[in-house]
């Protein structure tokens, strides 16, 4: 899964398949610096994830990538077109989905469909609302006003106005937030087939069982981007070193260890705790001891996406502070 | 591996503490001792207190929104000056038009009375009839004077001629009191004027002529009128609302990440109100023939033409206050502040002629003031677009200027 050869090329940003190519985006509101800096690259046709805490800049370069934002500083392409000045170009092949559902809640869903058919001036609005009625399996609720539909439901509605143009890349902001289990499945089943068939996808999120569907992951925090890749090339960038303990009063133990030198960081992860740090012979030397209660079970194991990214905001706060 | 935990913000015992937003910080979810309390009942106090909390909130909001702060200071303050500087229920200085069918010092004389009472003020001489009907079918006076022929040689025969006096009186309350002003001027008039006899009765007449609505029936100038208020009113407000009502749906995000460009969504947000504002304009001038029995003497089609054009630019008005509003509420407000002037200074409720010079100049940059005149003139004097063409090409200057504003201003990006 690695693309990093297929990134490595010299003039890449026009390459045919690369969809997204930017480099030192910047944006701030005010005196708040959004995004820093921020270059990437997504290849066309890959499922690219977008993760990062709240407030980290996630929808600020989602936005900057459509056109909705001008960066303060910086460039690059989406699907080719100049993000600064071809805004125009870009909108008609990108299909943006807002963190908010921004349907007219006024309208039905085949009401909807067809107010954006219209808009992208395709041929037949009507016939292609319907087809995408059918796609969905929203039949019985064609004629539901959008407002009444349930989380789920709006979701697959959204996602599909933004497929109905036709589009060669998808925006998706947040696009499973709040939505359960088996909906969210689903619309990760619909978002790999629309990348078999050649679609980009771009989507932020802030699960990690979302992320490792991913082709590609870029982590972002506090405006910076902190690590990209595929999510093994990730979790072996990060140099963690990660031991896994079970045993009796699990919540005095995560005290203990998250004071003692070398470990930056004690998650419990239901019957265990998850203990990491950056150095491998600081943690080793400060589990020592520890080690040798017969009451307390130790593995070493490989760290999870969550605690790297754990990680890597503690650090890149660190770095800021 | 991962997947345990749903989320990034899970509990993460430890100094590199995950606080990136507000959800993880203590003393957000403790209602026991508080709620308990509430819970008991304690009356009076206790409901005092919630009504604290909600009248501090209320406060807060207000004072982050400026708009509404300020319509709340200009609103009072505009209505005080407009209706003390701007409105005069007596007006003077009433445009006058003068035909002379000839010069003579007693016809000067006259004329120079009539300036004096204060309620005339020559603007124009007319060189022919031709021209006399049309300064007043056009609105560009009020009144026209007319000195016929032979008017001293008669006057001194001891012939009583009369001297016509014709009044626009569309608007009964702008002519009245200057015709009624008219009666005495024949006794006073020529009062130093040597060697004219002194007589009773005085030795000429006035013979007036309201034009346009003899018998001063106030529906005939109210009912037009009201078309033009109502217009502006509904209009304003269908598309203040337009722009603000997407972002504050949160669908304006989608719309701006849509090909469609600030003009295309106007157009597209105005023209169903165009038409909705024809059939309320039909209906109120369908009730005012059939109810108020207010002629139509000029063309349909001109007044509907012109009526279109009336709606279209208020219509861009609204869709500009739309477009510099941050909400539904500023948008209204917004309305209101330019409706009131609407009402006052374009000569619905007041005199257009008896306002100052400012209030004037103001009144022009009103669409209504423009609508008001077209209105009254197609409908009691059968005026054609020649006699009209000003205040039309006025109503167009004013709807292209708010068209531009409202594009420019339209946020084509977040930023």
């Amino acid at each position: 899964m690695s693309t990093a050869d297929e990134r490595a090329g010299p003039d890449g940003t026009r390459g045919a398949d690369i969809a997204i190519a930017v480099e030192g985006l910047t944006k701030s509101f005010g005196a708040n610096v959004v995004v820093r800096d921020l270059t990437m690259q997504v290849r066309r046709g890959a499922i690219y994830g977008f993760l990062g805490p709240n407030g980290s800049g996630k929808t600020t370069t989602i936005r900057m990538l459509c056109g909705l934002l001008t960066p303060d500083a910086g460039r690059g392409t989406c699907l080719g077109y100049d993000i600064r000045t071809e805004g125009e170009k870009i909108r008609r092949h990108v299909g943006y989905m807002t963190q908010h559902f921004s349907l007219y809640k006024d309208l039905s869903v085949r009401e909807n469909l067809e107010f954006v058919a219209r808009v992208y001036g395709l041929p037949s609005p009507r016939r292609a609302a319907r087809a995408a009625i059918e796609r969905l399996g929203l039949d019985d609720r064609a004629e539901q006003l959008a407002g009444a539909l349930s989380g789920g439901w709006k979701q697959r509605l959204a996602l599909g106005a933004c497929t109905l143009p036709n589009p060669k890349l998808l925006l998706l902001d947040e696009p499973t937030a709040g939505v359960d289990p088996k909906a969210r499945r689903e619309f990760w089943n619909e978002i790999h087939m629309l990348a078999a068939q050649g679609l980009t996808v771009l989507v932020s999120t802030h699960y990690m069982d979302e992320a490792e569907r991913c082709h590609e992951i870029a982590y972002i925090a506090y405006g910076t981007l902190l690590a990209q890749g595929s999510v093994p090339e990730v979790i072996a960038a990060s140099h963690l070193t990660t031991w896994t303990v079970s045993g009796p009063n699990l919540a005095g133990l995560a005290e203990t260890l998250a004071r003692r030198d070398g470990i930056t960081m004690v998650a419990p992860f239901g019957t265990s705790l998850h203990v990491s740090g950056p150095d491998r012979d600081k943690v080793d030397a400060a589990i020592a001891d520890l080690r040798a209660d017969s009451a307390l079970t130790w593995e070493p194991s490989e760290p999870s996406l969550e605690d790297v990214f754990i990680d890597l905001m503690s650090r890149g706060q660190g770095g800021r502070a | 591996m991962a997947g345990l935990v749903p989320a990034i913000h899970g509990v993460v015992a430890c100094r590199s503490r995950n606080d990136v937003d507000a959800r993880d910080k203590r003393g957000h979810d403790e209602p026991d001792g508080m709620e308990a309390a509430v819970m008991r009942g304690d009356g009076m106090v206790m409901a005092l207190r919630r009504v604290g909390a909600m009248l501090i909130k209320e406060v807060l909001q207000l004072r982050r929104d400026r708009v509404s702060l300020a319509t709340m200071i200009t609103i009072p303050l505009m209505q005080l000056l407009l209706f003390g500087y701007a409105i005069n229920t007596q007006p003077r200085n009433l445009p006058t038009a003068v035909l002379l069918q000839e010069s003579s010092d007693i016809g000067r004389s006259i004329l120079r009375a009539m300036e004096n009472t204060r309620y005339f003020k020559i603007v124009r001489e007319a060189r022919d009839e031709q021209e006399f009907d049309h300064l007043l079918q056009s609105g560009a006076v009020l009144f026209g004077i007319e000195i016929p022929a032979n008017f001293e040689r008669d006057l001194r025969r001891g012939d009583r001629p009369a001297l016509l006096v014709a009044a626009d009186a569309t608007d009964p309350v702008a002519a009245g009191s200057a015709l009624a002003a008219l009666t005495t001027l024949t006794r006073t008039a020529l009062l130093w004027d040597r060697s004219i006899p002194e007589s009773t009765p005085p030795p000429f007449e006035v013979r007036t002529h309201a034009r346009y609505n003899p018998a001063a029936v106030s529906q005939l100038n109210i009912v037009p009128g009201l078309l033009g208020t109502i217009l502006t009113l509904t209009m304003l407000i269908y598309t203040a609302l337009a722009v603000t009502r997407e972002t504050e749906r949160g669908t304006m995000e989608a719309l701006l990440a849509m090909p469609i460009t600030p003009v295309e969504i106007m157009l597209g947000k105005i023209a169903p109100y165009v038409v909705i504002g024809f059939l309320q304009a039909t209906l109120i001038i369908g009730a005012g023939v059939l109810l108020f029995a207010v002629p139509i003497f000029g063309d349909l089609v001109l007044l509907a033409t012109l009526t279109t054009l009336f709606i279209a630019t208020n219509l861009s008005v609204g869709y500009t206050f739309s477009t510099l509003a941050q909400n539904q509420l500023q948008a209204m407000q917004m309305s209101m502040m330019f409706f009131l002037p609407n009402l006052l200074l374009s000569g619905f409720l007041f005199p257009y002629a008896g306002m100052p010079d400012w209030a004037q100049v103001v009144g022009e940059a009103l669409p209504l003031t423009h609508y008001l005149r077209i209105v009254r003139s197609i409908m009691l004097k059968g005026s054609t677009l020649a006699d009209l063409h000003y205040d039309a090409i006025a109503l167009v200057v004013l709807m292209l200027l708010a068209m531009t504003i409202a594009v420019r201003r339209f946020r084509r990006t977040l930023d």
